[in-house]
């Protein structure tokens, strides 16, 4: 690890102004952070910790959604009987990041504002349908995640909180790394009040919604509606541990068995 | 601690281990938990190519980094004479040519031949320091074309890896009659054939390698703490022929040591480099890799790529076994590296079988890779998957039941000694019986009906079989003299009775997780009838133990128990002696058991105890014919090596939606000869099994062909084995013992790694086999298996 | 940049001086001297590093020493009572769950930390749980029974004999 400054500022507008330095880094859980340090594969002059910021933690109940923190944990998450009442699927998908460990550090705001291609949230954020709250505004999830690593956030924008409506039905399917355990193929499905939604991560540069499936499941939400829709593997993620080919495929394979995990 | 207390059988219980205390509540002493007075930090400068020469190297900015000690590079260890790391093993090629044996500096010079090869080191006040000094080290790279692959190295016009080696080859190797199995081959009823690739693997001991160097100005002594399997030999490779420094001067110190699996066996450079370093910076120096450093610096496992064919006769009786292989050395020869896939490999071809005639050779090649050596079974597994997937493929190709062409060809369990075509001689065995009772509890009759059951469900399952059989405790040391070790294979012994009867048991055997601190103390209770809480086990310090050669090749009982075994005997001998003067007696009349020695048919007695004390406070002693003391060393050389052997059977699933694979069932019933503690023995076998379970399904060494770089250098791409891979494994023993050491053990530390990869790629082959696939590499992945189905299932539509 | 943390380690405060990229674990290894706690990779995967903060089980090596400030941290030398071991390490030796015992400080952190939040765990619960422990020694498949054992008796229950037979005596073969 290089050497760098180390902050913990106690109020959200300390934390954005420091961000002014463009080499300045943000730190929520540091599950993806720390090892890029460690690995000398970054190079920040400062380390912003949000630890300390008041306000960024907890999970509430507002109406018909559930409102997450940014700095909630993922095991938080997991086991927050609201979430399992409200979103049970992203209470399920939270318990299958990382390791037991790395989901008593890792948080919702930091996974979604890294936007690791092979990353769980992602897919439950879009599939959901859900709503991102910074210190400056909202933003869809659709109009989130922009691209590999890359989000539409702007300097000196903190994700304070995640907002997912009352979901019908929905459930996440997750093909592993056997190495790093992240998704080869993650696939979230959802029906949700704006309809049926498909989100896939692991497989492309970031996440992304199959409209082809999201219609044939709105004509006909049973697995067999989507058992022959095959997704182009143009432009997939493609490495040692799966073609673009296979992600291609497993695609249509968890999407039909979320689908069925519907019930 | 009631365990092993006189009265209670030592040998054969499952004494809880000693050493567990201090591991449980943090209190081991790992290399890394070591400090000296005044230490500073080693951080080595690793190649980021493959294949590079290297025009300059600048190592001013390092020099003048804040905190920096000193920057040295190959050209300071060239002044001062330091040689390269040496290889303990010559092997001549088939025409009598000794293999090219090119130098292995311990820093490079003019060129970097692996991504990882060792460059320079940076000695500062902190390892972050030494870091962020080596940044800033400026070196001139001509990077050239690099080669990975044995296959692609022979290939004309493949980028050289040694001038000294033309065409990449390291040594072209043989052994068996060629002229008779091409005889056999002519004549038989069926030849079946096949290619196969042993994927390299890397080893991944949990504790990554770690170095202390320390020099004593005073004394002019070095020490080196040092992660080991075997420090004494560390002491006499880098001693003699790295460094230059007197054994008397030079000690070498492995404490606990975090797993081995052979990775620790060898001389590393950077054992090298901190003793070196320590005189010229007169302080100690710590170096420990992180384990992107052990990913690109351990020496890595198999790689081979083979060919084989094996002849059978109208009665499915083996006639012949043909077998070709490449074995990737990787770029520099590693201290055991050539003996792996030559005399650990062709001579095991025979496993458990009467084939009458075999040959094979062994092209060794050189490539731009880290070197390959030993690692947890060491040529042994290569042997026995080739065998044992060919065993398979020909029983499909007769419609014989693999169990039952197993058996047609099983060496019986009468016909021991037996001598097989390459070169060993095996003791005993008793092949048969570990495969019926292997069978029986794997239910292997009712198997048909679980795959029906499966299949049901839309699964694939599949059962696959392996016996094998190993050659443990790698000697007589004239005979492997005769075959190019530059090493003797014995192992040594001192029993030192204490003046009130305790004992230290100092041993040349070294321990790294398999619990000979309580394996040990066992022998000795049994032995000398003494409570195992007064027997204590010394190992692992150079300054204490006498010469011994540690621990690989699960050789640690076989040979370093029969040490001690010998070394009490000279003990109880002169005990005698000494009882019988006490009790003025013959010699002859005096027994010894139970820690008593005893005047045959009377009730006189003197304890061990007495008899020690005696020794040291010799007032009413025989000095005309002994000496005081009773403190006892003995060198154990075995007369053969030992040969467990054993079946193992996998159950498994395939989902062929996704190629997914569940490990349903894991069976193995092995032959260890006696066992002294089963649970240790079990979990030996466990922690063997998960390695070759690991090696047939998940773990596989990747380098860019184009690059050179190493795509699987951390644990997010190298995917390592965990609880979930498995269910609880299944075990029985069956014990013939070894004919030749005084306890009839055979030993059982690789047994797993051995049989496994075979019995899964077995069961995944009969899942598979109504496709019409023949063969499936390791490791095993889901997109392999996926693609294995989808290519079968095309092929037989279009069909 | 120097700077001081104080902490409570093993019920005791405590208080270093580190560099803001020193990592908890460093801080306990180098700083505090509890060895216990070890480095098995760089990539927060094998978890010999696991300790507890604030009674959660995380990986020393993914938190920086700075991160633990005010904390609450028990490490492997906290976990027996005196010299008599806590009923999780004594199951983890009446079960021969450790080899050459590098994984297991970590392993025997997360298995409180499973325990804690499952008191009954099954055989299937306690595999995927070490899903961030790596073994290269045992196959998992006596660490597993330990951990099931040592639940057993954190809830007061009597487990059943280890498979190896009872410690003191001779095994059944």
């Amino acid at each position: 690890m290089y050497e760098f400054d180390y902050h913990r500022p106690t109020s959200l507008d300390d934390a954005a102004g420091r961000l002014s330095d463009e080499d300045a880094k943000l730190v929520a859980g540091g599950m993806t952070l720390i090892p890029t340090l460690k690995l000398r594969l970054a190079k920040p002059t400062q380390l912003i910790d949000l630890g300390a910021l008041p306000g960024l933690t907890g999970i509430t109940e507002d109406g018909d959604s559930v409102v997450i923190g940014g700095m909630t944990r993922h095991a938080d998450v997991n086991r927050s009987e609201v979430v399992k009442r409200v979103v049970p699927a992203l209470a399920a998908m939270a318990g299958l990041i990382g390791d037991p460990a790395v989901r008593n550090r890792g948080t919702i705001g930091g996974s979604i504002a890294n936007n690791d291609p092979a990353a769980d949230y992602p897919a439950g954020v879009v599939a959901l349908n859900a709503t991102v709250r910074t210190n400056k505004r909202e933003i869809a999830a659709d109009d989130f995640f922009t691209g590999l690593f890359e989000t539409a956030l702007e300097p000196g924008e903190i994700v304070t909180a995640v907002r997912f409506p009352k979901v019908a039905m929905a459930n996440y399917q997750k093909f592993r790394n056997p190495a790093s355990r992240y998704a080869i193929v993650g696939v979230f499905v959802a029906r949700t009040s704006a309809g049926v939604r498909v989100a896939v991560t692991g497989a492309g540069a970031s996440v992304f919604r199959v409209p082809a499936m999201e219609a044939a499941l709105t004509a006909s939400f049973t697995a067999d509606a989507i058992k022959d829709i095959a997704i182009p593997d143009d432009g997939l993620n493609s490495d040692i541990h799966a073609s673009a080919e296979y992600r291609a495929h497993l695609v249509t394979v968890m999407a039909r068995r979320a689908v069925a995990a519907c019930g | 601690m009631a365990d092993g207390s006189i009265g209670t059988p030592a040998i054969g219980a499952s004494v809880r281990r000693r050493e567990d205390y201090r591991f449980l509540t943090g209190q081991g002493t790992y290399t890394d938990d070591i400090n000296r007075p005044g230490q500073v930090y080693a951080y080595i400068l690793r190649s980021p190519h493959a294949n590079a020469r290297i025009g300059g190297i600048d190592t001013s900015a390092a020099a003048s980094s804040p905190g920096v000690v000193a920057v040295f590079t190959g050209k300071d260890l060239e002044a001062d004479g330091i040689g390269g790391l040496p290889c303990g093993w010559l092997i001549n090629s088939k025409d009598g040519s000794p293999m090219a044996e090119p130098p292995h500096p311990v820093l490079v010079t003019d060129r970097v031949r692996h991504v990882g090869d060792h460059i320079a080191v940076v000695i500062a006040e902190t390892l972050g320091q030494a870091r962020d000094a080596a940044e800033r080290i400026d070196i001139d790279y001509a990077v050239e074309p690099a080669v990975v692959d044995s296959v692609a190295a022979l290939r004309p016009g493949a980028p050289l890896v040694w001038e000294q080696a033309p065409g990449n080859v390291c040594y072209d190797w043989h052994l068996g009659d060629s002229a008779a199995v091409e005889t056999a081959i002519g004549k038989a009823a069926r030849v079946v054939k096949l290619d196969l690739v042993n994927n390299r693997l890397v080893p991944n001991a949990m504790e990554p390698r770690a170095a202390i160097g320390e020099f004593n100005r005073a004394t002019g002594e070095y020490t080196l703490y040092t992660t080991s399997q075997n420090p004494h030999v560390i002491r006499l490779l880098m001693g003699a022929f790295v460094l230059h420094i007197p054994e008397a001067r030079l000690r070498v110190v492995a404490p606990d040591v975090g797993g081995g699996f052979g990775s620790k066996i060898y001389h590393y450079a950077e054992e090298a480099i901190v003793t070196w370093a320590a005189a010229k910076v007169r302080r100690p120096i710590k170096w420990t890799a992180d384990r992107s450093e052990s990913f690109m610096s351990d020496a890595h496992g198999r790689d081979h790529v083979t060919h084989v064919e094996l002849a059978l006769d109208a009665d499915a009786k083996f006639l012949a076994l043909k077998v070709s292989t490449l074995a990737n050395m990787g770029a520099y020869l590693s201290t055991f590296s050539t003996c792996i896939p030559t005399y650990l490999y062709g001579t095991l071809l025979a496993g458990t079988y009467t084939t009458p005639a075999i040959y094979v050779e062994t092209k060794a090649v050189f490539t731009n890779t880290v070197p390959v050596d030993a690692y947890r079974g060491a040529g042994r597994p290569e042997a026995t998957f080739l065998l044992e997937r060919i065993v398979d493929l020909a029983a499909d190709e007769l419609g014989i039941d693999p169990a039952e062409l197993r058996r047609r060809n099983f060496i019986a369990r009468d016909a021991f000694p037996y001598q097989t075509p390459v070169a060993l001689q095996y003791d005993s065995g008793d092949y048969q019986t570990t495969l019926d009772m292997a069978m029986e509890a794997a239910g292997y009759a009712g198997f048909e009906a679980r795959r029906r059951e499966a299949a049901g469900r839309g699964k694939l399952r599949g059962i696959g079989i392996a016996t094998y059989i190993e050659a443990c405790g790698i000697a007589p040391s004239a005979v492997v003299g005769s075959l190019g070790a530059r090493a003797g294979l014995f192992e040594s012994a001192a029993v030192r009775v204490h003046p009130t009867g305790s004992v230290s048991i100092l041993t040349g055997s070294h321990s790294h997780g398999q619990g000979h601190e309580t394996t040990f103390a066992q022998l000795v209770s049994d032995h000398l009838g003494i409570p195992i809480d007064s027997i204590e086990i010394v190992h692992g310090d150079t300054a204490k133990i006498p010469y011994g050669m540690g621990t690989y090749g699960s050789r640690s009982l076989a040979v370093g128990g029969s040490a001690i075994i010998k070394a009490m005997d000279k003990v109880i001998a002169k005990g005698r002696k000494i009882a019988a003067h006490l009790l003025e007696a013959a010699e002859a009349d005096i027994e010894f058991k139970d820690g008593e020695f005893t005047v045959a048919g009377t009730d006189r007695s003197k304890s061990l105890g007495e008899v020690a004390l005696t020794a040291y406070v010799p007032h009413n002693f025989p000095h005309d014919e002994l000496e005081p003391g009773l403190d006892e060393t003995a060198f154990y050389d075995p007369k053969n090596f030992t040969f467990p052997s054993g079946a193992h059977i996998a159950e498994i699933e395939i989902d062929p939606d996704t190629g997914h694979l569940t490990v349903l069932n894991f069976t193995a019933s092995d032959d260890f000869g006696r066992i002294v503690n089963p649970m240790i023995v079990a979990g030996q076998v466990h922690g063997g099994l998960a390695q070759g379970i690991g090696q047939a399904l998940l773990e596989g060494c990747v380098y860019d062909t184009e690059t050179g770089q190493l795509l699987t250098g951390s644990y997010n791409d190298y995917a390592m084995p965990r609880a979930a891979d498995f269910p609880n494994f299944v075990l029985s023993t069956h014990v013939t013992l070894c004919t030749h050491n005084p306890l009839g053990v055979k030993g059982c530390g690789e047994a797993g790694a051995i049989g496994a990869p075979a019995a899964i790629a077995n069961a995944i082959v009969d899942a598979l086999k109504h496709l019409g696939v023949r063969h499936v590499e390791m490791p095993a992945t889901p997109e392999r298996l996926w693609r294995t189905i989808q290519e079968h299932q095309t092929r037989a539509a279009a069909d | 940049m120097q700077k001081t943390v104080s902490l409570t380690v093993n019920g005791k405060p405590a208080t270093a001086t580190v560099e803001g990229r020193t990592l908890l674990v460093q801080l306990l290894r180098e700083n505090l001297g509890l060895t216990g706690t070890h480095v098995g990779c760089d990539t927060s995967q094998c978890g010999a590093c696991v300790v507890h903060v604030d009674g959660e089980a995380i990986k020393a090596c993914t938190l920086l020493a700075v991160q633990a400030e005010g904390r609450n941290v028990l490490t492997i030398e906290g976990v027996a009572d005196g010299d008599t071991l806590h009923p999780m390490q004594e199951a983890f030796r009446n079960n021969h769950a450790l080899q050459c015992g590098f994984c297991t400080p970590g392993m025997v952190m997360s298995a409180l930390d499973l325990v804690k939040n499952n008191p009954k765990p099954t055989e299937k619960e306690v595999r995927e749980y070490l899903e961030g422990n790596l073994c290269r020694c045992t196959g998992y498949h006596n660490i597993v029974l330990a951990i099931i054992e040592g639940a057993t008796v954190m809830r007061g229950e009597t487990p059943p004999v280890a498979p190896h037979g009872p410690a003191h005596g001779v095994a059944a073969e």
